[in-house]
């Protein structure tokens, strides 16, 4: 009895593999009708049913697949040709027999199902050959065994050997391979899991011994662990062509049933993934292949009107990248339409109407995934996707991946998912902080960074309690993981440890108490106890035994704040770019008197301190403070702005103070409190016409006022900026440049290193500047209305006493910083305009350069 | 009430009637002895920073990571004294196993379900939820521990 459950078990299991074969194959004769190898194939599936029917005497079954090789046997032998009809006729019979299968998985039997209905059709459809042609396939006799002699005779009658070979490659492939449970195949992987752990177990003992006999051995075991784990991460790995399988089948009932035409391209199908992921990226594949079939590609008349081939093109394409692996899911079809996706968001009260005009195309492409816009009516009608986007992303996420999407309008959409190659066993780092070990996955891991002695106090610097470390030059937020673990903080070192993590496309500093080493460790789930701590990602057990928590470093990022909690604006950081008037920026915001929120550019911002009160002394009229050996003038924010408005608020003490410097120079601006670092994207609203402002813009959905540095600076009555670096003394710099806030902050730093700087929007403007006073340099936007930057410098040229002024281009993205190869007439630099220093440095450059005749044009652009 | 009254019946019908029991502060409790994986002697723990309070640590179970659960903090009574540690009773539950740590292991005792009967709407509500009933044995009474609910709530307790 046992043995029968077993043998028809096995049945099961090969009916299965070969109605899937079934499957792609008859899609793909739906192409090639005449190829005969395919349809000896198919006829050859249909037949080993049959006969292993007969033998377990499933009749139902017996009686459908019967038909259906009758069917076959006459295409096979050229009797009839293959048409769709057909086709779906034999595409029903396998869906038949797959239900009749499942319900002998089930129940044992076949299920009270007949498919009377069906085998009539079948063997109608056998007959009506049968009339015109001499009647081989119609016998009503349930004759297997006559069978075998039919495909003996097919497999001699078309190609002669060659069929022959065909018959004989499976039966050999067969013996090469053995099937194997998946669930010794899962116990075999927990079981390597546990021989890693073992295995630095001893090897951390052997650190802690010195006994060469024990330490050849550990390190044998170290070598036969890795191949062993290795080679069954191998068994476990699937080529993605196993869920591809079913895609064709998927395409053409979709495209049947839409009336659409849909041609399906895979490349890489043999690329391997482990088989939990492919499990876990089956149903969001097929999700988004119907997707494409459904919404994205049109029906063949709007195809042919918009001047393409009436057939669609979905690809499927997967490679390995950086391990990792991408799978990409494209079609020809009418794209996305983007605007059609904010006005939805907006309707659906996702977004503001504002919100959605200020995000990029990109950032509103993403918003397919929000799961508010996952009903079909929402972007269905406008060639837009929606169905459970959300359900896919969380999916893919849920495993590591990420998911991204691009579109053109009339030209396609491209679905990008990145997936992970495995999630069992990873390279960690081991750190530790309030005495626990830590483990930080190493795909997330940028650098680690060692600061001793007198550096480590100075580099980790503070904005009033959010700690920033410079990172060659850019500003990193840091968090320190005793606090965001609310451990023990650790006693005050001499050595700092931090790690550089990257969560999504940000990045941050961790600091930790020590840093261990890597080790390979195996991934263990939490009980749903600890599920919802955003903090791990899972724990495992290290070499003594003990447990070791595994940190999620985008959920530590959240919460520790140096990671904004919405994903998506800087996910696509890069694409703002290319937006003109959007700057992204990174602020310093803080409150000063009256004024809750002002906002200055960290680029312009030294440090930030902290005085008590009691230190700050008066000298010469104005309030210093005794700083770094260096007398450091303090300046009253709030005095300057409120002018003269004496107001009795209690002020702070300790003092915050900004400090900004200019080369060996600085000042020190008193404000109430520090708020916050911000990275915005800042389109600033309107000019202010107060003191000391340059106008507001909108930061952290909260108004806040740009201060005007060098109006204060002039108010208080602080002329040090004059004096700045000597080539700068007395030279006039015009400023060509069409957006105000960037004029401003680009004024503001030439000024602080003390040029005289005019400004123009426009072509005219600068050259009606040019012509009204002696200038020494010209800065002009690479984007200068009307024409650009190049209108301006053929200006210059044509008149003898402009042609020596050297010039500079700005540029608004590091792309642009490239002169047009081959073109370059002469050296025309370029500069990003938001990179205040790099200007600077230009600029003197430009002034040393002055007096020899050669002109130069130097651009300045954005920097972000 | 009608709820712990189905409980109650549900669980007359299906316990071995056989509990093995332990001691939480002055609380003698028990749980279905079929339900208990082992109990082990204190373990090394890994605390687990941020974690709801009533969560001790994790405990490496022989390559599987196991919760373990403070009891006396989970029924919000004092903490235990001197330096007797805590014994793990590791529970099989729906979600894999979780260890309860209590005070002291005590016999696997029969029980007549007879002797069943709701628990006292007088307990404070937090150790009530916990408790699928109690029998009157004849020395002292013995508390039904309800182990899945026991390890269910741990993650709303204590946390905002």
């Amino acid at each position: 009895m046992q043995d029968d459950q077993d043998v028809v078990r096995e049945f099961l299991v090969e009916s299965h593999e070969n109605l899937s074969r079934l499957d792609q194959d008859l899609v793909e004769l739906e192409t090639r009708p005449k190829d005969s190898a395919l349809l000896a194939s198919v006829f050859r599936t249909i037949h080993t049913i049959k006969g292993t029917c007969g033998f377990f005497a499933f009749s139902t079954l017996e009686k459908i697949t019967h038909h259906a090789e009758s069917l076959l046997s006459q295409l096979r032998d050229g009797q009839r040709e293959l048409n769709p009809s057909l086709v779906s006729l034999i595409l029903e019979t396998v869906d038949a027999t797959r239900r009749v299968l499942a319900s002998i998985e089930n129940t044992g039997k076949e299920g009270p199902d007949l498919y009377e209905d069906l085998t009539e059709r079948l063997r109608t459809a056998a007959q009506n050959l049968g009339r015109t042609e001499k009647n081989s396939a119609s016998q009503e006799s349930p004759a297997a065994a006559e069978d075998p002699q039919d495909a003996g005779h097919a497999s001699a009658a078309p190609g002669g050997t060659k069929t022959e070979e065909e018959t004989a490659r499976p039966s050999a492939v067969q013996e090469a391979n053995i099937r194997v449970g998946v669930v010794l195949l899962d116990k075999l992987m927990d079981l390597v899991g546990e021989l890693v752990l073992t295995r630095n177990r001893i090897l951390q003992f052997n650190t802690e011994r010195e006994d060469p006999a024990l330490n050849s051995a550990s390190q044998r075991l170290n070598l036969i662990t890795t191949e062993l784990q290795e080679g069954v991460m191998k068994t476990r790995m699937q080529p993605i062509g196993t869920v591809w399988n079913k895609l064709p089948r998927v395409v053409r009932d979709m495209a049947v049933a839409l009336g659409k035409q849909i041609r399906l391209e895979t490349d890489g199908a043999e690329t391997e993934l482990d088989r939990t992921i492919i499990e876990a990226i089956r149903d969001p594949l097929v999700h988004l292949v119907r997707n494409a079939c459904d919404h994205g590609i049109e029906p063949p008349e709007n195809r042919l009107r918009a001047n393409k081939p009436p057939q669609g093109k979905l690809t499927l394409r997967a490679y390995h990248e950086g391990g990792q692996v991408n799978i990409e899911i494209g079609d020809d079809g009418a794209g996305i339409d983007v605007a059609r996706v904010r006005q939805k968001a907006v309707e659906k009260g996702l977004l503001r109407p504002e919100q959605a005009q200020k995000l990029s195309d990109r950032e509103a492409l993403m918003l397919i995934f929000q799961p508010g816009f996952s009903t079909a009516q929402v972007v269905t009608n406008v060639s837009g996707r929606g169905v459970g986007m959300d359900v896919v992303r969380s999916n893919i996420e849920k495993i590591g991946g990420v998911v991204d999407i691009s579109s053109q309008p009339g030209a396609g959409t491209t679905v990008k998912l990145k997936i992970p190659l495995t999630l069992a066993i990873i390279p960690g780092l081991v750190v530790i902080s309030g005495g626990e070990r830590f483990v930080i996955p190493q795909v997330s891991l940028l650098e680690l960074i060692r600061m001793e002695g007198d550096s480590s106090e100075r580099h980790i610097e503070s904005i009033h309690g959010a700690p920033v470390y410079r990172r060659r030059g850019s500003l990193l937020p840091v968090a320190h993981l005793s606090q965001v673990l609310g451990l023990k903080l650790p006693e005050p070192s001499d050595v700092v440890s931090m790690v550089v993590l990257q969560a999504e496309d940000r990045q941050f500093g961790l600091v930790v108490d020590g840093i261990n080493d890597t080790q390979e460790i195996v991934v263990k789930p939490l009980g749903k106890q600890l599920k919802g701590l955003p903090f791990y990602a899972g724990a495992t057990i290290m070499g003594d035994g003990r447990v070791a928590l595994i940190l999620d470093v985008l959920g530590i990022g959240q919460c520790s704040g140096v990671l904004a909690k919405s994903r998506e604006p800087s996910r696509n950081a890069a694409e703002h770019r290319t937006q003109s008037g959007n700057e992204q920026q990174r602020l310093l915001l803080f409150r000063a008197g009256s004024f809750e929120r002002l906002v200055l550019p960290l680029s312009l911002v030294a440090r930030l301190e902290e005085f008590p009160r009691s230190s700050i002394e008066s000298a010469g009229g104005s309030q210093v403070v005794q700083y770094r050996n260096h007398i450091l003038p303090l300046i009253r924010l709030r005095d300057v702005l409120s002018s003269g408005l004496q107001d009795q608020e209690p002020t702070t003490d300790p003092v915050q103070v900004i400090v900004v410097n200019n080369g060996d120079r600085s000042i020190g601006l008193e404000v109430d409190q520090i708020l916050d670092i911000a990275d915005e994207e800042v389109t600033i609203r309107q000019n202010s016409n107060r003191k000391g402002l340059l106008g507001s813009a909108v930061i952290g959905k909260r108004i806040a006022d740009f201060l005007d540095l060098n109006d204060v600076l002039h108010a208080s009555g602080q002329d040090w900026f004059q004096s700045g670096c000597a080539s700068a003394a007395g030279r006039t710099v015009l400023v060509a440049e069409a957006s105000s806030f960037a004029r401003n902050l680009i004024r503001n730093s030439l000024d602080m290193a003390g040029y005289r700087v005019i400004e123009a929007t426009n072509l005219d403007e600068a050259i009606r500047a040019l012509e009204h006073r002696p200038v020494d340099m010209v800065l002009a936007a690479l984007d200068l209305p009307p024409d650009g930057s190049s209108a301006l410098r053929a200006a210059m040229g044509r008149r003898t006493d402009w042609k020596s002024i050297p010039a500079l281009a700005l540029v608004e993205s590091a792309e642009q910083l490239q002169t047009p190869g081959g073109k370059a007439r002469d050296s025309e630099d370029r500069q990003l305009k938001f990179d205040q220093q790099a200007v600077l440095e230009s600029v003197a450059r430009l002034a040393s350069r002055q007096g020899s005749d050669e002109p130069a044009l130097i651009c300045a652009g954005e920097e972000r | 009430m009608a709820a712990n009254a189905v409980i109650v019946q549900a669980d007359g019908a299906q316990t071995s009637s056989q509990l093995a029991t332990f001691f939480v502060a002055d609380l003698f409790f028990g749980v279905d002895v079929l339900c208990v994986q082992e109990v082990l002697r204190f373990q090394p723990m890994t605390s687990v920073p941020q974690a709801p309070k009533v969560i001790e640590g994790l405990i490496n179970l022989r390559g599987q990571i196991v919760t373990a659960i403070d009891m006396r903090r989970r029924l919000q009574m004092p903490p235990r004294g001197g330096d007797k540690p805590p014994i793990n009773v590791v529970v099989r539950t729906e979600d894999g196993a979780v260890s309860l740590l209590v005070d002291e292991i005590g016999d696997v005792l029969d029980v007549d379900t007879a002797t069943w009967e709701r628990t006292p709407e007088s307990l404070d509500s937090c150790a009530r939820e916990l408790i699928r009933g109690v029998c009157k044995l004849r020395e002292r009474l013995l508390l039904v521990l309800d182990t899945d609910k026991t390890v269910e709530i741990a993650a709303a307790v204590d946390s905002p």
